[in-house]
């Protein structure tokens, strides 16, 4: 088995069909896939262990993506945002490696690592001339297809492995071959060192659903080429559509006319937390629109639950306060994963508890190159927290290593949260643990007002959670801020939302 | 045969991907396929000449066998001479 599989059945069905469009060029499945197999050909004469793309979304990724597989070598797309001295160490982690794209940084980062180092542009026209050439590649066995590193927020990044098995499970379960029809393309604008941007290559290949890649995202870029391929599906995370309801306000105001997303039939969004009325917002601006919400780890060859766009209709129109919940589920697991909350004991709770997130399923990988995170019964701990509900919905409640221990008591940042944004006055809100000698840790609170509002007291905030929840989940310290930290993917960076406790004064800052 | 194997097909163009199932013996046209396309065409058997369409799923009565299409082919799938049936599709929303 092996992803390859999937570009050149794509080729075989219809190869003059367009698969992909970037920077104006228009590539057919045929064309992909001949530089595909010209890549792979470059990359099995290069003696590299691995194929590195250092640079922004374009065909490269898709091409290198395949290629790599076509040779039998595993495909490492690195995050060109990293400082230079955390790239430097995962380029030599990687050496010898054939890397494409930025040229002059990874020659100057790693010079005595035995490199293979080209442009994008070099590549792309080194690929197309390779193809023509004679010579056959080997059948591939090498069983590695991708290998993730993590953002590593704690130690230095972990290199996840997605098997060949793993992705194909994950597309043949979720994708039917050649499904989408003719009109059909799907923006993608997350970077391709992401798992949702390698899926995103996958899915769509298979269903012969065209590509619009947009190398990187804003919100004016975004909606100019919505419009001019009209694009009937995009994948964005919540951060990004946030921006772009917001500049389609602007233009509107300033032009009178509202940019044209009137072939857009379904959003995808994931990849982190979805402000409950930004959803809500969205599904009165786009009647029509179709939402999905989507999650997934690298580790898990992307999504494994999905709240899908009869189930948003449903939770946004219901007075059920049950079912009105599930806007701010991820959903239900795909029909091919289990999914089960555990204790710290690692005993199955069930549903309405709380306790850290567990899956399994052929696309779950579970793996680093330093050490398989699997149970012996094939159970991969996400570290992820949250809890089912009756019906099977899932609820995220932030990352395990987030939760807050006061006094032996394990509290989820996200309850605290989801019960603050409840006010009109809220933007946003992050709870954390600092660290207390009565308590162990203690709750503080970073609120972010909403724009032409002004914040509630402390002791107004204090008494709608001791109302809502228990007095033990009563922040210690409200801390007002202009913003949260997030990284470009709209995770809240909860390590940086600490730091601006550490050190303040004991008492309210707020 | 075992899950991840490909099988040629000895009477056409067509090739299989075994998704799940062991040790049966898949046939296309008629004829056993094999790992190997044999050097000379086998003749098509015309009760098993429906054809089998790339990137459908082949299931037997049972679902212990699931095969994916990856190169089509004139001749149509069977087990032991039972014709194998394609996998109707769970459409999910598209969640990339």
């Amino acid at each position: 088995m092996n992803i390859s599989l999937i570009l050149q059945m794509a080729a075989d069905a219809d190869p003059e069909r367009i698969g992909l469009v970037c920077d104006g060029r228009r590539w057919s499945y045929g064309a992909l896939h001949r530089a595909a197999r010209g890549a792979a050909k470059a990359f099995a004469t290069s003696d590299c262990t691995h194929v590195a793309l250092l640079d922004e979304s374009s065909e490269a990724a898709a091409i290198a993506l395949f290629g790599a597989a076509m040779a039998g070598i595993p495909y490492v797309p690195l995050n060109y945002r990293l400082a230079d001295a955390d790239l430097a160490a995962l380029l030599g982690r990687i050496a010898p490696a054939f890397v494409i794209g930025d040229a002059d940084r990874a020659a100057r980062l790693s010079p005595e690592q035995g490199h293979t180092i080209v442009s994008r542009a070099g590549f792309i026209v080194e690929a197309e001339r390779l193809a023509d050439t004679e010579g056959e590649l080997d059948e591939p066995t090498e069983p590695i297809a991708v290998q993730i590193f993590t953002s590593g927020t704690t130690a230095a990044p972990k290199a996840a492995l997605l098997r060949h098995t793993n992705l194909l499970a994950y597309i043949l379960g979720t994708v039917e071959f050649g499904s989408a029809a003719p009109e059909e393309a799907a923006q993608v604008c997350v970077p391709p060192y992401h798992i949702a941007g390698i899926a995103a290559l996958l899915s769509s290949i298979y269903a012969t659903r065209r590509i619009l890649l947009l190398p990187a995202f804003d919100p004016d870029a975004w909606l100019t080429l919505a419009a001019s391929e009209r694009a009937t599906s995009a994948f964005l995370v919540p951060t990004m559509l946030g921006r772009i309801i917001a500049r389609m306000d602007v233009v509107r105001r300033e032009t009178g006319v509202a940019p044209d997303l009137s072939a857009l039939q379904a959003i995808a969004y994931g990849g982190g937390r979805m402000p409950l009325e930004l959803i809500e917002h969205a599904l009165e601006l786009f009647p029509q629109t179709g939402f999905t919400n989507a999650y997934g780890l690298t580790e898990t060859s992307s999504t494994i639950a999905l709240l899908g766009p009869e189930e948003h209709r449903a939770a946004f129109r219901s007075a059920d306060p049950a079912i009105r919940a599930r806007l701010a589920s991820v959903g239900r697991p795909l029909p091919t994963v289990e999914i089960e909350i555990r204790d710290a004991d690692g005993l199955a709770l069930p549903p309405g508890a709380s306790g850290e997130i567990y899956v399994r399923g052929d696309q779950v990988s579970g793996e680093y190159r330093e050490r398989r995170a699997l149970d012996a019964e094939g159970w991969f701990p996400t570290r992820d927290a949250g809890w089912l509900d009756e019906e099977g919905y899932l609820f995220l409640g932030g990352r395990a290593d987030d939760v807050i221990v006061r006094g032996g008591e394990n509290i989820s940042p996200g309850e605290i949260e989801d019960v603050l944004r409840t006010h009109a006055a809220i933007a946003d809100a992050a709870a954390v643990g600092v660290p207390s000698v009565e308590w162990g840790e203690a709750v503080c609170v970073a609120v972010v007002a909403r724009p032409g509002h002004d914040l509630p007291s402390p002791d107004a905030l204090r008494n709608l959670i001791k109302e809502r929840l228990r007095s033990s989940r009563v922040p210690e310290r409200i801390l007002a801020v202009d913003a949260l930290p997030h990284n470009e993917m709209g995770k809240l960076l909860r390590r940086e939302v600490r730091k601006l406790f550490s050190g303040g004064s004991q008492g309210p800052t707020h | 045969m075992k899950p991840g194997a490909k099988l040629k097909s000895a009477v056409c163009d067509a090739e299989v991907i075994v998704i799940r199932g062991s040790d049966v013996v898949v046939e296309c046209g008629g004829v056993a396929m094999a790992l190997d396309r044999p050097a000379e065409r086998a003749a098509i058997n015309p009760a098993f000449a429906g054809g089998t369409l790339l990137g459908k799923r082949y299931v037997d009565a049972a679902g212990t066998v699931e095969l994916l299409c990856v190169k089509p082919g004139q001749g149509s799938l069977s087990i032991g001479g039972a014709p194998l049936d394609v996998k109707a599709a769970k459409p999910l929303p598209s969640s990339d």
